[in-house]
């Protein structure tokens, strides 16, 4: 078998495969993070709640209304994106006016709320959710076994990453955005409908969270417990990237994805630490972000 | 002082506003007649912006009475307001940082036919076609203010409330700023204008209101502004 560095190949590509399905994860966590920080000045700590919803959103419909995978992909975000719309028009757009905490400890309650009576119903070993039929399997790369599934994830998690950065950066819509995240005040006296975007965009970002819970179940099972592991990382991945950065979110959650994978086979002693030393380290050298301006 | 009439583009009678707890205007009354350039002159404080920013909606509370074309402003979203044809440039000209120039300049939305089209807002504003791919806060200050009255121009909009736009700007660019407000009219825009300069507002104006401790005070046409040149340095405390 060959080897690099001493590795065998087949288990550093094994482990950075893992590093992108855990980064495809995490960048699309942190966009929607980003997305909402960005526009509504709300650190969303209930977003991992809600990427677990995402998941059992799936779970449900194929067990209650027999609606697969792909039914799910499109079902989830909008069903999980609509109690979004619902949780921000009840309470978030209470707190604009306060400072950052109200709205972290707001949506930190809410994290804990929903965790609560998910693991209460279900408990907390985990409901099985299949591979879609299509995308079992995998093929041999003659240096690595690639899993089908493993891949559309990544592929799939990129093209919606790139799609939303298209969208902000690129086009009308994603104008308004970026201006009525300097001014809302002078954005809305041009004739937007500000709150209602602030709305929609709280939607969208919690969408994207149940996007991910989707392509998650098939590869982590669905458990309560699910996005509350998860969502600790990410938010060190956001910390790192940069809050609020579009762009930041992308390249560091792929990034760091790919280096915790490296360091299971280099150091496994740290892959569970190493997304952390690099944050303190990122905070002590550049407190904004490798890719923020504030 | 005159009360208001019926008939104008905009009229507004007895308006109050409050910023939270602090009450700031105390009944304006004034009213601006379709194509006219008439200003609001007034000290520092004296509740010219908050006037404007009434008129858009932009202040926490407000009452009396804000006709735009027959139609009541009290009460609607400021979202609402520009989209029956009034249009704000703020004092701090409100330039995004995060947008390109030609993305400042296309970004209020058209609200109206028979704004400008942006051939025209380029012979006015010659310098933005050559900066359209620069970031909006790279601009000098000039160019900005430009940038910011340009924007507005293309939404069809007919009132335009212009909050200071000369300030802080080189004479030369505020001859400027002067000569294309005169165009604007000429081309049928009507515009309420807060100065601090009145001697610029009296190149460009028709009539000027005085305000003072959030009230109108008097209104001197502009061609009666130099015999009333002692009444107004007294308001104005030059």
């Amino acid at each position: 078998m060959s080897e690099i560095f001493g590795i065998p190949t087949q288990a550093l590509f094994g482990q950075l495969l893992i590093g992108l399905i855990n980064g495809s994860f995490y960048a699309l966590l942190s966009l929607g993070l980003a997305v909402i920080f960005g526009m509504l000045n709300i650190i969303n700590f209930a977003h991992g709640a809600q990427y677990m919803m995402g998941a059992f959103c799936a779970y449900f419909l194929l067990s209650k209304l027999g609606l697969g995978y792909w039914w799910a992909l499109l079902l989830a975000p909008v069903i999980v994106g609509a109690t979004g719309i619902v949780i921000e028009r009840l309470m978030l757009a209470r707190l604009y006016q306060l400072d950052h905490l109200y709205g972290l400890l707001l949506t930190f309650g809410l994290a804990l709320v929903i965790q609560g009576l998910f693991r209460n119903e279900f408990g907390s070993s985990g409901l099985p959710y299949n591979i879609p039929k299509g995308l079992e399997g995998g093929r041999n790369l003659g240096f690595m076994f690639l899993p089908n599934y493993r891949a559309w994830v990544v592929v799939a998690s990129l093209v919606v990453c790139l799609a939303t950065w298209f969208v902000i950066e690129k086009t009308r819509l994603g104008a308004y955005l970026r201006a009525a995240t300097e001014n809302p005040a002078l954005v809305q006296a041009f004739g937007i409908n500000v709150p209602r975007m602030i709305t929609l965009t709280y939607g969208f970002g919690v969408g994207l969270a149940a996007l991910a819970g989707v392509m998650a179940a098939p590869i982590y099972q669905v458990n309560p417990l699910m996005g509350a592991d998860l969502i600790i990382v990410v938010f060190a991945v956001v910390v790192i990237g940069g809050m609020g950065s579009i762009m930041g979110s992308i390249v560091t959650g792929f990034a760091l994805g790919v280096i915790e994978g490296l360091t299971k086979v280099f150091y496994p002693e740290a892959s569970n630490t190493v997304i952390f030393i690099i944050m303190a380290i990122v905070l002590l050298v550049r407190p904004q972000g490798l890719f923020g301006q504030r | 002082m005159p009360d208001p009439r019926d008939g104008a583009l905009l009229a507004v009678r007895d308006l109050h506003a409050w910023y939270g707890e602090s009450h700031i205007l105390h009944g304006v009354s004034f009213e601006v007649r379709e194509g006219e350039v008439v200003t609001l002159l007034g000290r520092n404080g004296t509740g010219k912006t908050t006037t404007l920013k009434s008129i858009m909606g932009m202040v926490g509370r407000r009452t009396g009475e804000i006709r735009f074309e027959g139609r009541e402003l009290v009460g609607l979203a400021s979202n609402r307001i520009a989209r029956f044809g009034v249009a704000f440039c703020p004092e701090e000209r409100g330039i995004f940082a995060s947008l390109s120039v030609a993305e400042n300049l296309q970004l209020p939305p058209q609200v109206r036919e028979g704004g400008l089209g942006l051939e025209q807002i380029f012979e006015l504003f010659p310098n933005l076609q050559e900066r359209l791919s620069s970031q909006g806060t790279k601009l000098s200050g000039g160019e900005q203010q430009m940038l910011a009255i340009g924007r507005i121009l293309h939404t069809g909009a007919r009132l335009l409330l212009l909050d200071e736009p000369t300030e802080g700007l080189a004479p030369v660019i505020v001859q400027q700023i002067g000569a294309i407000i005169g165009k604007l009219k000429a081309r049928g825009f009507t515009i309420l204008l807060v100065e601090q300069n009145f001697r610029f507002a009296a190149t460009v104006a028709d009539r000027h209101y005085v305000m003072e401790h959030g009230r109108v005070i008097d209104m001197i046409p502009n061609a009666e502004l130099e015999s009333q040149l002692g009444k107004l340095h007294d308001y104005l405390g030059v």
